[in-house]
């Protein structure tokens, strides 16, 4: 199941995070916020990243830096994700 | 230094704001005189951090001098509202560049006033997205601008622009770029004619600007949005409302001491309608004095990742909302207290200039954009 977390990671990302560049071609360790992520679309990502693996992420993880690349998003999904 | 800032605020707001506050606003007109008397009284030079040789004053200092300022003339004092957000903008740059910082050593020794251009003509009008781009040639910077509102733009000494970082760079990924004097020209000027805050002379036009490539601030715009410039301006943009409330319920209460004596020992309903707007002021200047040391108490642990908190954001975007609509609350409760001599024009109780600039204060980054982002914060966040 932690394999594929950074595949659904994207697809949420494709859904979402309206990026200004196709989240496919995308490296793992790409900026987000530098690829046209806005700060309302991280929102709705970290939203939609909740329902998906069915976790909340708390306060202190709702910060710039857990979202600005697909690695540092799964990095911070893998350590709430248990199933 | 800075302990004094307020008193010398208020000294100017007595004795050149106050005074010609009134034509200011009649004609539309930049308050050039209480500006001058700012500049020699050395209040923009106060808040550079005193390595670069300013005051080094906290933004809680600067609140008080908006206030004490915002009681005479509400144009005067949002402009130096601009000017302290503007400086802090460029605190980090002067730490990390020494090009920046020998800039801020002009600004202080020079008491240069800086503008902002951040807003642009476009669909957006989301200061954290632009259309214009720096275009970098060696170590020349060029950069095209079209802003909807330029404060102050015709007197300030110096820019700050926002832009995209290059021109294949998306809407958000900004720079903020100074430009000095000799650096920039304005064209296309709009009107300025408004209900209030007449003095700010906010027209829209367009900004072309070249500089030295080292006038591009390496700190991710968004950094500086977040941490520096939405928090410092709500809380200095609500002081100076604070001011304005203040001179009202001053007002008020005159024409209740005065009503009092002409009838002792009757309490009129005017007297207690007062003691309301008494205590809605006191609620609002402790809104305003909390998050002021809330931010400066986070600036000196350096603690820029409480500043970017989702908390932290909630809670100064809820001081904007509630400060500028508390503001236009107390001088329409004031006006009903004083009755058809706040209503006029010409009278000492005049409260019309008063209630004109409150009615910006919902517009200054419009509160329904506000309260768009933080009902999409409050989707995510879960603590208080």
């Amino acid at each position: 199941m932690t394999q594929n977390i950074p595949e659904r990671v994207r697809k949420i990302l494709a859904q979402h995070g309206r990026l200004g560049s196709d989240v496919a071609a995308l490296a793992d360790t790409a900026d987000l916020y530098a690829a046209g992520m806005t700060s309302r679309a991280s929102v709705n990502v970290m939203v939609a990243l909740e329902t998906e693996f069915n976790i909340e992420f708390p306060d202190a993880m709702l910060r710039r830096d857990v979202f600005e690349s697909v690695a540092a998003i799964s990095t911070a999904v893998a350590s709430l994700h248990v199933g | 230094m800075s302990d004094d800032l307020g008193k010398r605020a208020a000294r100017i707001g007595l004795e050149t704001a106050g005074p010609f506050a009134h034509d200011v606003d009649t004609n539309a007109r930049f308050p050039s005189e209480a500006v001058a008397a700012m500049r020699a009284a050395g209040l923009f030079a106060a808040g550079v951090p005193r390595p670069f040789g300013g005051e080094g004053a906290r933004v809680v200092a600067l609140a008080e001098a908006c206030t004490a300022l915002g009681q005479h003339c509400a144009s005067s004092a949002m402009v130096l509202a601009m000017h302290y957000t503007q400086v802090f903008s460029l605190c980090e740059a002067g730490a990390r560049s020494e090009p920046f910082a020998n800039y801020l050593r002009k600004v202080a020794a020079e008491n240069r006033l800086i503008a902002s251009v951040t807003s642009e003509v476009g669909p957006s009008g989301d200061m954290r997205s632009s259309i214009a781009a720096v275009e970098t040639v060696g170590e020349r910077y060029r950069l095209t601008k079209k802003a909807t509102t330029l404060s102050y733009g015709q007197y300030a000494d110096d820019l700050l622009i926002t832009a995209r970082r290059n021109s294949d760079a998306p809407a958000n990924d900004q720079v903020l770029v100074l430009a000095q004097a000799g650096q920039y020209r304005l064209q296309d000027l709009g009107s300025w004619n408004t209900l209030g805050m007449r003095g700010t002379c906010s027209h829209g036009c367009t900004v072309h600007a070249e500089g030295d490539a080292w006038e591009i601030v390496s700190q991710p715009f968004a950094e500086i949005a977040t941490q520096v410039m939405t928090p410092t301006s709500h809380i200095l943009w609500s002081a100076c409302w604070l001011g304005i409330a203040t001179d009202a319920v001053g007002k008020a209460r005159r024409v209740v001491r005065e009503k009092a004596r002409a009838n002792p020992g009757i309490m009129s309903r005017s007297a207690q309608r007062t003691t309301e707007i008494v205590a809605t002021l006191q609620r609002m200047r402790h809104d305003v004095m909390t998050m002021a040391r809330e931010y400066d108490a986070c600036v000196e642990r350096r603690d820029p990742e409480q500043l970017a908190g989702i908390s932290f954001v909630l809670r100064i975007n809820n001081l904007k909302l509630s400060a500028s609509r508390l503001v236009v609350e107390i001088v329409s409760e004031a006006m009903g207290i004083c009755g058809i001599a706040a209503y006029k024009n010409d009278s000492p109780t005049s409260l019309s200039r008063h209630l004109r600039d409150a009615f910006s204060a919902a517009l200054m980054i419009n509160n329904d954009r506000i309260i768009e982002t933080n009902a999409s914060l409050l989707s995510i966040h879960k603590g208080d």
